[in-house]
């Protein structure tokens, strides 16, 4: 099991060939308090880069990318009775989706944890 | 010398200060009234006009009349009208002081305009009167558009959008229009970072797929990103000129010229024209079409205090398709209203209606009176102004506040910083708020999205050098604090009749509809 990060502020944690994804603790920092959060509903193909789902903060809306190519799994519908979730434990039970890889080769070029920080520290 | 010293004492007394004072039992601060909500003042009994009971007729509506009250508040009329007085007074308005909110321009509504809207030959006529009743008021429609088209060195204008997004939408639709006479499939619409918010949602309203282009560190568009993305899947691209940076978008031309030879249009958001009135004609730097802010630019009350209008004006090439309907003088002199298409003439093309009659005509009447009683000289001399005061607010803070564009030239008509330089945990949220124990609206915050923290001051031609040196002491005060990390501006406002409300809970669980209290009782206990 293996976490990896994008300059978007996205993480993505795979299992298998299934990529568990969220905003990082630097994004909601960014964000503020969230107020609501749309995820996409099981079977929805997205390639890499494609707008996945939406976060709205106090200060502003905005889309959250797939990190990875591939078909969801499952949306976190507990987002869209507590947003707040991605404010207490972004990197935790504040998840957006899961997805099925369709190339997991893609993970290749995002960053992993020590990587990250040093690009966010650079910001 | 006898000296009387029973009479009524002018100064305050030190022990009067208002630290030791008590709360008081009304909760009222002096002369500022709290207010409860209507409902809650409010009862059935009561009501401002006599009616005649209702006859007793047999009912029609079988089982769908209404079971319960309507639930309408009932007051008298003097406790209506205290009750929006006493909120009223806790309101801020123009009338009261600067209002710097940034891509705003609110500026003083001049009298003279209000004085000419009232008259009866505007105020108290019916769109639906006969039109050789209402000459005058189509005179005044039509004379604000030429100069709108002449200002603007536009072709045509349409006057009946009501607002900015209203005539964003007028825009694009003509713009889809001109593609589908000419069979041209186009489905993208290029939109800038530094344009205004309203710009990506109007397009993705009429159906166009919307796709960003990035700012200069300078804060202008990427001309090269643009060029290189049009192609012939670009329907066109919504340019804001000045742009939310508050700076002038020099290569417009370029830009226009090089959309064009792709087969697309450009769209010019006008909201801040306010600074090349006068100045600039959008025609000359190839804009197809521009709505204008009548409320902003001309000065007709906005904010609460009137309604929007948001005429559009179009390119040669886009006029034939411009949305009905239109006032036009005929050969014998008279003005005419054309409010079908008809194909013997140039508006067999028109996309249609957007509103039901005219316009605003109330705001008609004020825009022409303010560009009457400015003349042309006078407009050019509010672009000037304009953009002399918002440089002025620019170069003055920027020892204390940061300047993101500072170094980029001067700005146009409204000036940017960023939260770059205050103490940790302090945000613009605390500096707004600050700003209004001062006695002052803040200006915009975290807008544009492109700088940090964002504040985004315009000042406007209409205010003095006293008011923008008063406004720059008071910013200054607060910028400093943010930057010593003063905690109690993490409090702030302190001396609101409102203090800082909870704005995540109002997003997350909003109360949108009042509830009695006894039924909302009831609803818990269930």
């Amino acid at each position: 099991m293996s976490r990896y990060f994008t300059e978007e502020h996205e993480w993505v944690e795979v299992e298998g060939d299934i990529a568990t994804v969220g905003i990082t603790e630097y994004a909601q920092s960014q964000l503020g308090d969230v107020v609501f959060v749309d995820v996409p509903s099981e079977g929805k193909q997205f390639d890499k880069g494609d707008e996945a789902a939406v976060v709205e903060s106090v200060k502003a809306a905005s889309d959250v990318y797939s990190p990875v190519s591939g078909t969801i799994v499952e949306g976190n519908d507990v987002l869209a009775d507590e947003p707040a979730l991605v404010n207490t434990d972004p990197e935790g039970d504040g998840w957006f989706f899961k997805l099925e890889l369709t190339d997991a080769s893609e993970l290749d070029g995002l960053m992993d944890e020590g990587a990250y920080k040093k690009y966010v520290a650079g910001l | 010398m006898s000296m009387n010293n029973q009479g009524r004492p002018t100064r305050q007394s030190v022990k009067d200060a208002a630290n030791g004072a008590q709360p008081t039992s009304t909760g009222n601060r002096a002369l500022m009234l709290e207010e409860a909500l209507i409902f809650e003042i409010s009862d059935s009994t009561r009501t401002g006009v006599d009616l005649l009971d209702a006859p007793k007729v047999a009912s029609r509506l079988g089982g769908l009349e209404r079971k319960a009250a309507i639930g309408l508040p009932g007051l008298s009329e003097q406790e209506t009208v205290r009750h929006y007085t006493r909120l009223s007074r806790q309101n801020y308005a123009i009338d009261l002081g600067l209002f710097p909110l940034g891509s705003c321009t609110m500026k003083h509504n001049p009298r003279l305009n209000e004085k000419m809207a009232r008259l009866p030959g505007f105020a108290d006529i019916h769109p639906l009167q006969p039109i050789h009743t209402v000459q005058g008021a189509l005179a005044v429609i039509d004379e604000l558009g030429e100069w709108l088209i002449k200002l603007t060195g536009m072709a045509g204008v349409a006057m009946s959008p009501k607002a900015g997004a209203h005539g964003e939408l007028c825009g694009i639709l003509a713009i889809r229009s001109a593609l589908e006479a000419r069979g041209d499939k186009r489905s993208v619409i290029l939109v800038p970072e530094s344009a205004h918010g309203t710009n990506p949602a109007t397009a993705a309203f009429v159906g166009y797929q919307v796709e960003d282009i990035p700012a200069n560190p300078d804060g202008r568009i990427n001309l090269e990103a643009l060029i290189a993305r049009l192609g012939p899947d670009v329907a066109g691209v919504m340019i804001t000129n000045p742009n939310t940076c508050g700076l002038f978008e020099r290569d417009l031309k370029t830009i226009s010229d090089a959309v064009h030879e792709a087969g697309g249009f450009v769209y010019c958001d006008g909201a801040n024209f306010n600074a090349v009135v006068g100045k600039v004609r959008p025609g000359d730097l190839g804009v197809d079409a521009m709505h204008i802010n009548l409320h902003k630019t001309f000065s007709t009350p906005h904010g609460g205090g009137g309604p929007g209008s948001g005429p559009v004006v179009f390119s040669e090439a886009l006029a034939p398709f411009a949305p009905l309907p239109f006032v036009e003088r005929m050969d014998d002199g008279h003005l005419a209203l054309i409010e079908e298409e008809s194909a013997q003439d140039h508006h067999a093309s028109s996309f249609g209606r957007m509103v039901a009659f005219h316009g605003q005509m109330g705001m008609f009447t004020r825009a022409l009176s303010y560009i009457l009683s400015h003349g042309a000289d006078g407009l050019q001399q509010v672009a000037e102004d304009a953009v002399l005061n918002a440089n002025y607010v620019l170069r003055s803070l920027e020892d204390v506040l940061d300047a993101p564009f500072g170094d980029a030239g001067p700005c146009m008509h409204e000036a940017l910083f960023s939260d770059a330089g205050f103490a940790e945990g302090f945000s613009t949220i605390d500096l707004a708020k600050g700003l209004i124990d001062e006695g002052f609206h803040p200006m915009t915050v975290y807008f544009p999205l492109v700088v940090h923290g964002a504040m985004l001051v315009e000042p406007t031609e209409t205010e003095s050098k006293a008011a923008l040196d008063q406004f720059i002491g008071a910013l200054r005060s607060v910028a400093l604090r943010a930057k010593a990390g003063d905690e109690s501006l993490h409090r702030a406002p302190h001396f609101a009749p409102r203090r800082r409300l909870d704005e995540t809970l109002a997003a997350r669980k909003p109360v949108l509809v009042w509830t009695e209290p006894a039924a909302e009782q009831a609803e818990a206990a269930e």
